[in-house]
């Protein structure tokens, strides 16, 4: 994971050498999507609750942030924190009514929220610009530094994935992220070790709107540009597919999540004008026959493989491939979860 | 297992080296370009965003309807010996996506122009970038009065009548046929239904207070609009400005019908359609509304021996057979591409983006032929609205009957 990690953040802040101006910007939307899916795997893919809502969250990032930048001329750095913290107030207080809905009726109850949210944007048309929007000022480059706008735009989204990859990492390694997932795998089991799960559902319900929010506020700065028509049930629904396309129980999964939503609608229009989203489609089937646990899961799979095949001809087995078998056993019951057939 | 702080000062060292790298190319990417992008000697590269998918997909038909146009141009030997090679995405009418559509248009397929991006939210996200990059962002698709900015936003130009003309040739019509006229209004309460509103009140000038006696207002989440109706009648304003969207619309017609409010009533250009409105709303309700059209309704048999509505016809079997001939939005679509390609023309072997908003901007009394006779597009430097004229239909209980003069709403609206 680490290494992982430390892969990623520098192949990341190498890229824009070798990227035109809009392949960075494509490439800052991967990351700001990354860490909205980021969000909904913590809450999904380790705790077990569904969301069809998220894009609600993000919503309230993208608006904070607007309102913040442009209202009332606070800097952009401080926006996106309001918006996090926002996001997680929000989250974990609508996560305490949605404690009484389990599975499928919590999918249902947050799609509600995700069908609302353009409507309701409108509605406040003082304070959102109704269906006009708000239009932002892109942050500019600070300390004079020799990089363009859209550059910096893609570090500062890296970084913020970073951080909330380490973030994330952190929590659900220590004890928290055992709460966490004991809940998920048997939440009577959990209660009776003295976990409270009320707590903790609704605290990861926060958390992952929180790490929503901040996308959707990464996301207002890089269109420059926040309107209720963007925040429409389809978004969420867009967040679920980058979720479970990049392996719903896994952190790294969320950055494959974020490349497959930006790049496959893009380049299904490409193979086809007249049915890209049956294009799509097909992609989707593809992957999910080929890789039922995502691509994260999938990387993992064969990682796992060869360690086992590099433990039978070394007889002492590493620590390796009880880290690789350990990953194994989590991704098993959040197949288990999501009532996905093996 | 790397500590964490030698990892953070790891990242620090790969940051700073990426700054390196990133700046040394920047640097040697810069060098200036002779002929904009998108022309070369056998072709003009036309990008466009529009929602071909999503909740307005329904508007996506425009833009098939300009680009059979432009394939037509191509197959008849194109532009000065240019076949015009149109670039269209989809953004599902979400501005995102029209952004990041449009910066892939100027930026990796390296267009020469955008040309009618469709979308009031849509066009407002990419605003800012296209003026800022001075790329032509030409005859927009919406009915927003803020496109015809030419101080501010030089690069941006609007095509159909703004909401805002078209309220004032209501007005100007008012004031000159309807006399003792109480208007009472109902809009949408959001930036179209206010930008309708304030064409009627500057169409009315000084006389606008004297005359409305009554404003209604409802949101689009509203499940009926009836107490409005009611409050309209009883105020006792006997003509009625109805600034609706299609649903409402019929739910108005229905109801003022119901109450027996028999005003003259006047009907946005957005809900004017027979099938989706009219009809739902019964056609003995809706006998004698007045709605305004620029363009010849295929399905009028006034038009049947038209040359003109002949010629679209043949077009529209030949370049666009799935498309629906008698839908206004095709008429429109083509008559679009028409103007686009009056302007390339225009532009002569000077291909520049800034020759091509010059040309745009100094279009003189131009003819197309799907427009009603009369209705001319006319531009200047100082005026981008290119349609600001309007001819009255009344619906006479089966389809609109076309009467009196076209009406010019004089480009009072800049703002």
């Amino acid at each position: 994971m680490r290494l992982g990690l430390l892969l990623v953040a520098g192949v990341g802040y190498l890229l824009p050498a070798a990227l035109s101006s809009y392949q960075t910007f494509e490439f800052t939307q991967v990351f700001i999507y990354a860490v909205a899916l980021l969000g909904l795997n913590i809450l999904i893919g380790y705790n077990g609750q569904f969301s069809l809502g998220h894009g609600a969250f993000y919503a309230i990032g993208a608006y904070t942030t607007a309102i913040m930048t442009t209202r009332w001329d606070i800097p952009y750095g401080w926006a996106i924190i309001a918006a996090g913290a926002l996001s997680l107030v929000v989250g974990f207080l609508f996560g305490l009514p949605a404690l009484r809905f389990e599975g499928l009726y919590l999918a249902l109850a947050t799609f509600a929220l995700a069908l609302a949210t353009p409507q309701v944007l409108k509605y406040f048309d003082t304070w959102t610009g109704g269906s006009q929007g708000i239009v932002l000022d892109k942050p500019s480059v600070p300390l004079g530094l020799p990089i363009s706008a859209d550059q910096y735009l893609y570090y500062l989204s890296l970084t913020v994935l970073v951080i909330l990859l380490l973030l994330a990492h952190n929590l659900l390694r220590g004890r928290a992220g055992r709460a966490i997932t004991a809940i998920r795998d048997n939440p009577i089991a959990a209660e009776a070790m003295g976990v409270n799960a009320a707590l903790y559902k609704s605290l990861t319900f926060g958390v992952s709107a929180m790490y929503t929010g901040i996308a959707g506020a990464l996301g207002a700065l890089a269109v420059a540009f926040v309107a209720p028509d963007t925040f429409s049930a389809f978004l969420s629904i867009n967040f679920l597919v980058g979720s479970v396309v990049g392996g719903v129980a896994s952190i790294s999964g969320a950055i494959f999540g974020g490349a497959f939503i930006e790049f496959v609608p893009t380049y299904a229009q490409e193979i086809s004008r007249a049915a890209p989203w049956a294009i799509f489609g097909l992609t989707l089937i593809i992957f999910m026959y080929v890789m039922p646990t995502g691509v994260a899961g999938l990387i993992r799979r064969v990682a796992a493989a060869l360690a086992r095949s590099m433990a039978s001809e070394q007889p002492a087995p590493d620590s390796q491939t009880a880290a690789a078998e350990a990953a194994e056993g989590n991704r098993g019951s959040a197949r288990a979860v999501l009532g996905k057939p093996d | 297992m790397p500590r964490p702080e030698k990892q953070l000062a790891i990242l620090r060292r790969i940051a700073v080296f990426a700054l390196g790298v990133a700046l040394s190319l920047g640097l040697a990417c810069k060098s200036a370009w002779a002929q904009d992008p998108g022309v070369t000697a056998t072709e003009i590269k036309v990008g466009n965003t529009a929602p071909y998918s999503g909740p307005a997909s329904a508007y996506g038909t425009i833009l098939k309807a300009a680009g059979a146009y432009f394939k037509k141009v191509n197959d008849e030997g194109g532009i000065n010996g240019r076949k015009i090679n149109f670039i269209s995405y989809d953004d599902s009418y979400s501005p995102p996506k029209t952004y990041e559509m449009t910066r892939k248009l100027v930026e990796q397929d390296h267009v020469l122009l955008d040309f009618g991006p469709l979308g009031t939210p849509c066009n407002t996200a990419i605003w800012k970038y296209m003026n800022q990059h001075q790329v032509p962002q030409l005859f927009v698709y919406t009915g927003a009065s803020k496109w015809g900015d030419p101080k501010g936003h030089p690069w941006t130009m609007g095509w159909q009548p703004t909401y805002h003309a078209e309220a004032v040739i209501w007005a100007h019509y008012i004031l000159g046929h309807i006399p003792g006229a109480k208007i009472g209004i109902l809009y949408q309460n959001d930036d179209y239904g206010k930008d309708y509103l304030s064409g009627v009140k500057d169409g009315l000038g000084s006389a606008a207070s004297k005359l409305i006696i009554k404003e209604q207002t409802y949101e689009v989440t509203d499940p009926t609009i009836d107490s409005q109706i009611v409050n309209l009648k009883s105020s006792g304003a006997n003509v009625f400005i109805n600034i609706t969207t299609p649903k409402f619309a019929a739910m108005a017609i229905r109801k003022a019908y119901e109450i027996g409010w028999r005003p003259t009533q006047f009907l946005n250009f957005v809900s004017a359609s027979v099938g989706t409105v009219l009809k739902p709303a019964g056609f003995q309700a809706s006998k004698g509304i007045i709605s305004g059209y620029f363009l010849k309704d295929p399905s009028d048999p006034r038009w049947a021996n038209d040359p003109a509505v002949k010629e679209y016809l043949a077009f529209m079997r030949k370049y666009y057979p799935d498309g629906n001939p008698n839908d206004l939005f095709n008429v429109s679509g083509y008559s679009c591409a028409q103007t686009m390609v009056y302007v390339l023309k225009q532009c002569g072997n000077d291909l520049s983006r800034a020759n091509i908003m010059r040309r745009a901007a100094n279009i003189k009394n131009l003819e197309l032929p799907m427009m009603l006779a009369g209705i001319l597009i006319n531009t200047s430097p100082t005026d981008f609205y290119p349609i600001e004229q309007f001819q009255l239909a009344r619906f006479d209980g089966q389809r609109y009957e076309l009467f009196g003069q076209v009406y010019a709403a004089v480009s009072s609206h800049q703002k």
